[in-house]
């Protein structure tokens, strides 16, 4: 703490860079396990990017026509074809979700525990049922659509295996999220962040943010384009 | 003390990012919704998904409001990713034209739709 004192009086910008790597001291101004988030999101940012650059390869190798997705993805609601409806509703509660992760954060360092602790017991609940809807869709497309991992009746096998694979991957990141939240949330309630300070729930945040941030480029990835 | 050294900001911001958020993603939907199609679909789908992208990152994730040492961190490895990108996407158009040059593969096969699998029925009335 007597670091983050000492830090107070620097530079900002270019000078600030040069300063916080020069000096013979801790570079990063942040608590050690926000560091460490941040390395781990940005290795799991390429562990995606792999996996979407994958995507892309295959997609362009094949000749074989790549499926419609908007046609696949669509869903009858009410005797009508609403393309996509399911995946924008998946899209807009785990922006729900993104949204009251924020305010949780600040609540936390507002110190105010009931708050914190609802919004992310909320959080949890939207990513759970965001996992609960995949898991229907997957049940859609494997039983009603026959889509499988090694093939489909509507045109280029590897649309199975990478939508599989990259959603398969993000649903367990959203679980792991989900648990991952609630042990936070009871630890807030139990009051055991008091003495350590509520860095834990942004670092618990900026995983959370990061789910949503996958799911961006996966919604525009599978579902639009 | 270690509050105080957090992210703190006022809950404005961040009832305006989320707002953003959701008409940004309308928008996605619209485009997808209203059918345009082709280089203006991409066009627009890739740049909403590269401004929701950025607010997230830099608000939700409070990268705006970090030391530029950390957000030099965070962003300059990835850079590395945008050449992976641009050299799987020659090589996979390079692959996939000695495909059809070498092999003879059919460049006019159009992929199947639910509604030619199910039969027509529903599926006819369903489309506009």
């Amino acid at each position: 703490m007597s670091e983050t004192a000492a830090i107070q009086g620097n530079p900002e910008g270019v000078e600030g860079l040069v300063e916080d790597w020069a000096s013979d001291k801790q570079t990063y101004n942040v608590p050690w396990g926000k560091a460490m988030m941040w390395i781990f999101l940005v290795s799991d940012t390429f562990i995606f990017t792999c996996f979407l650059t994958g995507y892309l390869n295959v997609r362009l190798t094949t000749t074989e026509p790549w499926p419609l997705q908007t046609e696949i993805f669509a869903l009858t609601l009410f005797g009508q074809s609403i393309p996509l409806v399911l995946i924008a509703i998946m899209t807009f509660i785990l922006i729900t979700s993104s949204g009251s992760m924020a305010l949780a954060v600040n609540f936390g360092y507002r110190r105010d525990k009931q708050k914190t602790f609802w919004l992310m017991v909320i959080t949890a609940v939207l990513g759970a049922s965001f996992v609960g809807m995949q898991a229907f869709e997957w049940t859609k497309l494997i039983v009603d659509e026959g889509i499988r991992p090694w093939g489909n009746p509507y045109g280029a096998a590897q649309f199975g295996s990478v939508f599989f694979m990259v959603t398969g991957f993000h649903g367990l990141h959203v679980t792991g999220g989900v648990i991952y939240l609630l042990i936070v949330a009871n630890k807030v309630r139990k009051g055991h962040y008091d003495k350590k300070g509520y860095e834990i729930v942004e670092i618990a945040g900026l995983y959370w943010h990061f789910v949503d941030l996958v799911w961006v480029f996966i919604f525009a990835f599978f579902y639009l384009l | 003390m270690s509050s105080e050294a957090g992210q703190q900001h006022p809950l404005g911001i961040y009832y305006k990012i989320w707002i953003l958020l959701f008409v940004l993603s309308g928008f996605s939907y619209a485009v997808d919704y209203y059918h345009v199609e082709g280089g203006l679909r991409w066009f627009l789908v890739i740049t909403f998904m590269f401004l929701k992208a950025g607010f997230i990152t830099a608000i939700f994730m409070h990268v705006v409001w970090e030391r530029l040492a950390l957000v030099l961190t965070i962003l300059v490895p990835p850079v590395a990713l945008l050449f992976l990108i641009g050299f799987m996407t020659v090589e996979g158009n390079y692959t996939e034209g000695t495909r059809y040059q070498y092999r003879g593969d059919d460049p006019t096969l159009m992929p199947l739709s639910p509604s030619d699998i199910h039969g027509g029925g529903h599926g006819e009335e369903a489309a506009h």
